[in-house]
């Protein structure tokens, strides 16, 4: 353990430079998130992660961010373990009838101020599942949302990019005020 | 006893049905066969439903002589399997949620998939019901003593996970009961895909488990190729194979990382995690998309590997060869990672067998088992590889062969890039004026998938895809009584079964 942990004093860091915040996130941003922000989050958002119904590959993606490529934290983005403790809810999947309740219910235990993004093309509208029995549809048909990041699943960067529009967003609305 | 060679004798052979025989039987022979799967001489490999007919796929444990016995209950009812063979039970209660048929004798009439929320009831079946307004809340199974006490976990846990149902009963710290509940991820899969055209089910098959969209993409894709008796050009099945096997990596390089940071051995899951990264970027570079989603088809392959693809997956697997064997020394050699994962989440191989548990979880408990062996595919015929079986059945017997596995599969993907021909990627399929049927055996990082359908021209008129996982999720609940309740999950990342892949 001692020589791989000696060795990544020496190696150049994997870490990615960070990315542009997305263009079309900063605009859908700008006509949600308005003056909803009512303290400073001093650039650090808290994020529960909901899964509504997904096939897991969204999942996937958002646990790369994690990883020494993206490395969300230096952002000061941090995803936690209660929704309670959260400041954005990131939601991915069609919801289904089985997960509705549950997305709800974690909706309404996150406090105020709160931003809740869609993750891919399934938490838009259904995606390939829209019309099913089981489905319900995209995750605004049961809580409003503040952001749609695409993809099937959106690569890593494609998430990181929409929530630093997301940061940036909620940042400036407030520096506004 | 009857055997099923009188079982097959006595039943009517289906004609169009590939590659393995379909027959259809009485009551009495269905019966007969839920014999032979108590006593252990066949292994259950699937059990799904029709609007009135019930099928299932049986083999022998080792994996070979597939068969699929269907019966048909006009009157919506079957003799139950599970009445005499337990891994049958999910399968039975789910064929009554989705189709209405009645599992008759079945020791547990609760329902599965369906939480009362659908507004229909049996929604694929001949007799749709509305919902009943006020369905009484779900029974967990009840667990008697003093000084017992409940935990409730989920559907949303605390990870960025899938969403399931946990319930516990321990007492102090140890697990007496566990008892799961899931289906919270149902999305209908099977009801989309009737009726739908063959383009449309291959999208949605690899959209049923997101970590296993190549193995279900090649599943479906090889059912649809097998009823309509379509050879796929050699070049699309090396790199079907080739795509299989970085999924393997991947998931299995991701897997490792997560059973150790599991077990709050961070540093494991940093190495593993950039290791990982390395093979979805080549995939990208290779196949255009980083789980390579969409890349199978029914037919062969939807666009050729790209010009740079070779070289970027040769880098990649490089990469692991250069770092992984210092992973290896750092988990073996690590006293306090060991501490938690030796001896913790213990599945008894006499529990795998029954359940013909699939994957590393059947690896780990003693089943030499591996759907790319037997029944078997191409073109891993002519390829090298090896099946590691361990028998102590704990988290680190889990992990080994996960680490044997990635060993494998990196000197699989050498194989296939140096053997690949050139040529064709792609065939066209057919629109036979008979409906023909298919199945197909895949093994997925987590175990065997099987895919059987029956098309009508070029649509599907009816599809199943039975996740490794309906025969995994139960052996949880085994293997975690006696841990304490902090294992849980440990042993649960250990098994890494699928939420979505079983709920569909």
């Amino acid at each position: 353990m001692r020589k791989l942990l000696f060795q990544s004093l020496f190696r150049q860091p994997l870490t990615e430079q960070a990315p542009r915040p997305d263009d079309a996130a900063l605009a859908e941003l700008a006509a949600m998130v308005g003056d909803s922000a009512r303290r400073r989050l001093g650039r650090s958002l808290s994020i529960r992660e909901v899964d509504a119904g997904s096939c897991n590959g969204c999942e996937l993606e958002i646990h790369a961010l994690n990883n020494a490529y993206y490395d969300v934290e230096r952002f000061g983005i941090r995803f936690v373990a209660s929704p309670r403790h959260a400041d954005v809810l990131l939601v991915t999947g069609p919801v289904t009838h089985n997960m509705r309740e549950a997305l709800e219910r974690t909706y309404h235990a996150t406090p105020d101020p709160k931003w809740v993004v869609a993750a891919g093309d399934c938490a838009r509208d259904g995606g390939c599942f829209a019309g099913s029995y089981a489905v319900v549809g995209g995750v605004s048909a049961v809580v409003p949302v503040d952001l749609h990041i695409p993809g099937c699943p959106p690569p890593p960067m494609t998430i990181l990019r929409g929530l630093l529009a997301l940061l940036e967003q909620v940042d400036t609305a407030i520096a506004a005020r | 006893m009857r055997s099923l060679i009188d079982v097959i004798r006595a039943g009517r052979t289906v004609e169009r049905h590939h590659p393995w025989p379909r027959v259809a039987v009485d009551g009495d022979s269905w019966l007969a066969v839920a014999g032979l799967l108590a006593d252990g001489q066949l292994s259950l490999r699937g059990l799904w439903g029709e609007p009135s007919r019930v099928h299932m796929a049986i083999g022998a444990e080792d994996g070979s002589d597939v068969c699929v016995i269907s019966l048909d209950c006009p009157d919506r009812r079957f003799p139950s399997i599970a009445a005499h063979h337990r891994p049958a039970l999910r399968l039975e209660r789910t064929i009554h949620d989705l189709f209405g048929l009645e599992a008759i004798g079945t020791p547990d009439s609760r329902p599965w998939l369906d939480h009362g929320r659908w507004q229909i009831r049996f929604p694929l079946g001949e007799q749709r019901a509305a919902a009943a307004p006020d369905a009484p809340p779900y029974q967990f199974l009840a667990a008697e003593g003093e000084d017992l006490h409940r935990i409730a976990v989920g559907p949303v846990h605390a990870g960025i996970i899938e969403p399931g149902h946990f319930r516990f009963t321990a007492s102090g710290e140890a697990v007496v009961r566990l008892e799961e509940r899931l289906g919270y991820t149902h999305k209908g899969v099977e009801g989309l895909m009737a009726g739908s055209s063959v383009e449309r089910a291959a999208r949605l098959a690899g959209r049923v488990s997101g970590d296993s969209t190549v193995a279900y993409a090649l599943a479906f894709s090889q059912a649809v190729e097998a009823a309509q008796q379509i050879a796929v050009p050699p070049r699309a099945l090396w790199l079907r194979a080739l795509m299989a096997e970085l999924e393997r990596l991947a998931n299995h390089l991701g897997d490792i990382g997560a059973i150790c940071n599991d077990a709050s051995f961070a540093l494991m899951h940093a190495h593993c995690g950039v290791l990982r990264e390395r093979v979805l970027r080549a995939a990208d570079i290779a196949f255009g998309h980083r789980l390579m989603r969409d890349v199978v088809v029914p037919g062969g392959l939807a666009h050729d590997i790209a010009d740079a693809g070779p070289a970027a997956i040769r880098a990649a697997l490089g990469e692991i060869r250069r770092h992984f064997p210092a992973l290896i020394d750092l988990y073996d050699n690590t006293a306090s990672l060991q501490d938690r994962t030796v001896g913790t989440g213990s599945l008894n191989p006499a529990l795998a067998r029954q359940f013909a548990a699939g994957g590393y979880i059947g690896r780990a408990s003693g089943r030499n088992h591996d759907a790319r062996r037997k029944p078997g595919y191409r073109p891993y015929d002519v390829l090298r590889f090896e099946v590691p079986v361990l028998d102590d059945g704990d988290v680190n017997a889990r992990v080994w062969i996960r680490i044997r596995e990635v060993e494998q599969s990196l000197s699989l993907a050498d194989q296939i890039m140096d053997g690949l021909e050139s040529g064709p990627v792609r065939v066209p399929l057919q629109s036979p004026a008979e409906p023909t049927e298919g199945m197909a055996i895949v093994e997925g990082f987590r175990g065997d998938i099987l895919a059987w359908l029956r098309l009508d021209g070029d649509r599907i008129e009816r599809c199943h895809l039975r996740d490794p996982s309906w025969f995994q999720w139960p052996l949880l609940e085994a293997a975690i009584e006696g841990n304490i309740v902090a294992d849980f999950p440990l042993c649960n990342k250990s098994f890494n079964c699928s939420y979505s892949g079983h709920d569909l």
